[in-house]
């Protein structure tokens, strides 16, 4: 068990108590309850329906497509899917809220209690509760830059199906919320369910921040709205924790509030007070019927299910040897593992594939600060380079040398190998002839090698492979300098 | 002939199929018509006589080659909340001040499909909220009934759906919309002596109908027959897929079934529809019309509706929480009115816009609905106001163990004058005592005229059938309509 996360206060340790509310754009191709598409980068305005612009008369008909994907979110937290749902009304007046209300789901959600396993940095792993699943319409979008004295809306977002997924508050410290919301990211993106585009805000999380003296009950919370990045969701907790410990330790009470985080400064700074909350109204839309939806609905999705970062890790490791921290960078995000996977599709060696992705071309990747998506190396690629290694054309170290080539190349490794003659030397009379040299040259080491000193092995292999240009077949070459020796 | 406009539906159907008369012909009749008495009436607000014209025309090509739809070539009235494409569409309300839409609603897409001919928008309380057409903002309508004994004085003509029923009672059109959320439709074709059915909730799309409120709101025909209304409800009706809480449900032959008579049939008469201090011209009316239906073989029985006296006070939490949320969208931004002073910011363009937007009945049920659905007093009243839905719900499907259909008065009394009832909006609510418990439980329900008060003015009876069943209600109607032989015009019309 790891150190617990503590904020450090003049009248002893705080612990922070945590729960997230992520809001993830469902994939669908048009909006919840309307065919208008969902087209982000549309030109302002050009993605709208007459239901989305809440005009008089418009009625709302629920997209099947988004209720699957929600089933199937549900079922990839392990949670309860609720047969029967109701669509409420949350009333508030704003002017990128077209009818004046959202349509959302609020006594009886599609999802109820689900949970989520994190993994740590420390290796340990902790199981984080979801209390329910919720769909709802995105908002339209206020537009502040274009007249210093009118706002424009763009609706183009009005009516998008948004999955409002809500934890327990079961986190502990910024590294588990971050962890929690990453994992999310990950399942979501394994599901097809959201395409975890943070960029675009397609995921985005409100945190509830609240301290306690460990063992106390639960504190006065904020709620932090709408982040969309790791590091600001990071950012924001340790500051807020932070803050409210200050006003605890002076006499301080926290106030329950809105906050917003300001990534300029580092800070969080009040939206809406308790008394400027809104009374929402919620009441079951009558314009929707209950949504009520079927156990075979429910199994049939179940059935194609993928398999889940979870499940792929422990095969990982059980079927393929690899280390539970190689699996989990491999699984943790779906792109990475559908590389590993086409790579195993090819019959690679899973360690060797695994190695390389995890080292050569992350590192690479991170180098040049680009995801697996835009990686330089394709799988075909890393995979004709691993085959060259595989069948002892190359050594692991050329192989290196012929990544980099790839790389500013383009090339295929075989037809760098081929062009550089780097061909591993597996011919036994070359690579004998290259240690008797080495023997010949040193006759003092082997002297001392002979007379016990195992060490000086590694001086010849090195000499050996120096004499090959680095390639004779390293195998190859212990074996016989063991006999020569 | 008799003059083209004082035809029925159905006999300008025939007149039109045998070749007397073409759909231009007919449709100019009521054009002149409507110049003539519209001034006086305000049933109609915005007329559309060259859409008319061009749709006339349309369809008397269109029979010339043998295509003849339900309504073919017939002219009738559009109720101003039905969205028509490009013409004013606005509920009667200032805030929706020249909104002209950009679509068609599904009722009058599928009139227009059976070959209807639209001669106007007509008149309505503003939003459906009221009971005698004097909250419009295009000015009161006017009922072309006057008092015998006071004929200086002008009446209402019922509400919300005033205006279709002045338009439909004074011969300005063979048909009219209409559309019934606690009484709309009944209320005033009882007032002016014409036939309203509201359908089953579910029968009609609402798709492209300004909602009052969703769950109750419900379109219908206003006729001068039985039959007419069977014709023309057949011509609205039928699934929508655009419309979540539209019926799946076949659509039966109504006209088919007039003339089936009531032989065997159980006529239900509610005990708690007789209320203390009844007119009792209006219990007169009621025997009349359950001796009617006894004397053509019908079986008369008594039911009980225990909750019936809950229903006003549930509708006027209901609707109200409905309407609070529907017109919310009236806030300036998008279309309608807007209302705003240099340096004004959101918060003074939504208080200003609908200040000025929405009068007063309409602000006192967006208060009343904001205020049940309020944290604190959600359970006391909507979700209470639900439960007792329920049971007035219920009350009908025992009733239905023992009866076919059930008969009542529409309305407590005949129309009354303009300023009558005005100060006391619950004494106005009390018009639609006998018509809401029907709307509160989705059920089919229809007012025709069987006779008229001393003052000369009509009176309604109301039946009310099992849900999906019009037809039961529509074949007893006929047998009322055919016996009371009800045949009155209003003078001067």
């Amino acid at each position: 068990m790891s150190t617990p996360y503590r904020i450090k206060g003049q009248t002893g340790d705080w612990e922070v108590v945590l729960g997230l509310e992520v809001h993830a754009q469902v994939n669908s191709n048009s909006k919840l309850f309307s065919g208008a598409p969902v087209g982000f980068g549309a030109e302002t305005n050009q993605s709208v329906s007459f239901v989305d612009a809440g005009m008089p008369g418009m009625l709302p008909v629920i997209n099947e497509k988004c209720i699957e994907q929600a089933v199937r979110t549900g079922l990839g937290i392990k949670a309860q899917i609720n047969l029967t749902s109701i669509f409420d009304r949350k009333n508030y007046f704003y002017a990128d809220l077209p009818q004046g209300y959202q349509i959302s789901q609020f006594s009886d959600p599609i999802v109820g209690k689900g949970m989520l396993t994190v993994d740590l940095a420390d290796g340990s792993s902790k199981e984080i509760g979801i209390t329910r699943i919720h769909l709802e319409q995105d908002a339209g979008k206020s537009l502040h830059e274009h007249s210093p004295k009118f706002s424009f809306i763009d609706l183009n977002r009005s009516g998008v199906a948004l999955m409002e997924i809500v934890s327990e508050p079961d986190m502990r410290s910024p590294e588990e919320a971050v962890a929690y919301f990453k994992k999310l990211r990950t399942i979501l993106m394994y599901l097809d369910t959201c395409d975890g585009d943070l960029e675009k805000g397609n995921m985005r999380a409100d945190v509830n921040v609240s301290v306690r003296k460990p063992g106390d009950a639960f504190g006065t919370r904020c709620e932090i709205k709408n982040m969309n990045s790791m590091r600001f969701i990071f950012k924001a907790i340790e500051f807020e924790a932070t803050r409210q410990v200050e006003i605890l330790e002076a006499g301080g009470k926290v106030d329950q509030e809105t906050r917003l985080f300001d990534a300029s400064t580092g800070e969080t700074r009040t939206m809406r007070s308790k008394e400027d909350a809104h009374d929402y109204r919620y009441f079951p839309d009558p314009d929707l019927l209950p949504l009520v939806i079927t156990q075979k609905f429910v199994d049939d999705i179940k059935a194609t299910l993928p398999e889940l970062p979870d499940a792929k890790k422990a095969r990982y490791i059980a079927d393929y040897g690899l280390s539970p921290y190689d699996a989990s960078v491999l699984v943790s995000e779906k792109a990475a593992a559908d590389y590993f996977d086409a790579l195993l599709a090819k019959k690679h060696d899973a360690k060797l594939a695994s190695n390389w992705m995890t080292s050569e071309l992350y590192a690479r990747l991170n180098k040049m600060g680009v995801t697996i998506e835009q990686s330089p190396i394709s799988v075909e690629q890393l995979s004709g380079l691993l085959a060259l290694i595989e069948d002892n054309t190359i050594s692991g170290k050329i192989a290196k040398t012929v990544f980099e080539k790839m790389v500013e190349s383009g090339k295929p490794a075989k037809q760098i190998v081929e062009e550089e003659g780097l061909v591993q030397v597996t011919d036994t009379g070359a690579i004998e002839a290259a240690i008797d040299a080495v023997i010949a040259a040193n006759p003092d080491k082997v002297a001392e090698y002979k007379s016990g000193k195992d060490k000086l092995f590694g001086f010849f292999v090195g000499q050996a492979m120096k004499a090959t240009e680095g390639k004779a077949n390293p195998a190859m070459l212990n074996e016989i300098l063991k006999k020569k020796l | 002939m008799t003059s083209p406009t004082h035809m029925t539906l159905a006999e300008a159907r025939d007149a039109l199929a045998a070749k007397k008369i073409s759909s231009v012909e007919l449709t100019q009749a009521h054009l002149t018509a409507i110049e003539k008495h519209n001034p006086a009436l305000n049933a109609y607000v915005h007329h559309t006589p060259e859409i008319a014209l061009a749709q006339a025309k349309a369809s008397d090509e269109r029979r010339a080659s043998g295509s003849i739809g339900l309504l073919e070539g017939i002219p009738v009235g559009i109720k101003d909340l039905f969205c028509t494409k490009g013409v004013n569409s606005q509920s009667a309300s200032k805030i929706l001040t020249g909104f002209k839409p950009e679509y068609e609603s599904t009722v009058t897409t599928n009139l227009f499909r059976e070959g209807a001919v639209m001669l106007g928008k007509t008149n309505m309380d503003e939003f459906a909220m009221g009971s005698a057409n004097i909250t419009s903002t295009y000015g009161n309508c006017i009922n072309p009934w006057k008092r015998a004994d006071a004929p200086e004085k002008q009446l209402v003509p019922g509400g919300s759906s005033g205006g279709s029923a002045a338009a439909v009672a004074a011969r300005l059109g063979f048909m009219a919309t209409g559309t019934d959320t606690g009484g709309s439709i009944r209320q005033p074709a009882a007032f002016t002596g014409i036939v309203g059915i509201k359908p089953t909730y579910g029968r009609c799309s609402r798709w492209g109908i300004i909602a009052f409120a969703s769950s109750l709101d419900q379109a219908g025909p206003m006729t001068r027959t039985v039959r007419d209304a069977a014709i023309s409800l057949q011509a609205m009706a039928g699934h929508d897929p655009k419309d979540s809480t539209s019926a799946v449900q076949k659509l039966p032959n109504f006209e088919a079934i007039i003339g089936a008579g009531v032989k065997g049939l159980k006529i239900g008469i509610p005990n708690e529809y007789r209320i203390d201090g009844m007119n009792p011209e209006i219990t007169a009316a009621w025997d009349k019309g359950a001796a009617i239906l006894k004397a053509a073989g019908a079986e008369i029985v008594n039911v009980s509706l225990p909750h019936t006296k809950y229903a006003l006070p549930t509708y006027y939490v209901l609707a109200p929480a409905e309407c609070s949320s529907n017109l919310a969208r009236y806030d300036g931004v998008r279309f309608g009115l807007r209302v705003m002073d240099d340096g004004d910011n959101l918060n003074d363009m939504y208080e200003k816009t609908r200040a000025a937007g929405f009068g007063a009945e309409v602000k006192r049920r967006i208060l009343i609905g904001t205020y049940v659905l309020s944290a604190g007093y959600y359970d006391a009243y909507y979700k209470q106001a639900q439960r007792v839905r329920a049971l007035i719900a219920r009350d009908f499907v025992e009733a239905f163990k023992q009866c076919d259909v059930i008969l009542t008065p529409t309305a407590p009394s005949d129309a009354f004058a303009i300023g009558d009832n005005q100060d006391d909006p619950v004494a106005m609510y009390l018009n639609d005592v006998f018509t809401i418990p029907a709307s509160l439980a989705g059920l089919p329900a229809m007012a025709l005229p069987i006779g008229l008060s001393k003052a000369g003015l009509p009176l309604g009876l109301h039946l009310i059938g099992r849900a999906f069943d019009e037809e039961t209600v529509f074949k007893t109607a006929e047998v009322i309509e055919r016996e009371a032989g009800f045949n009155f015009a209003p003078a001067g019309y």
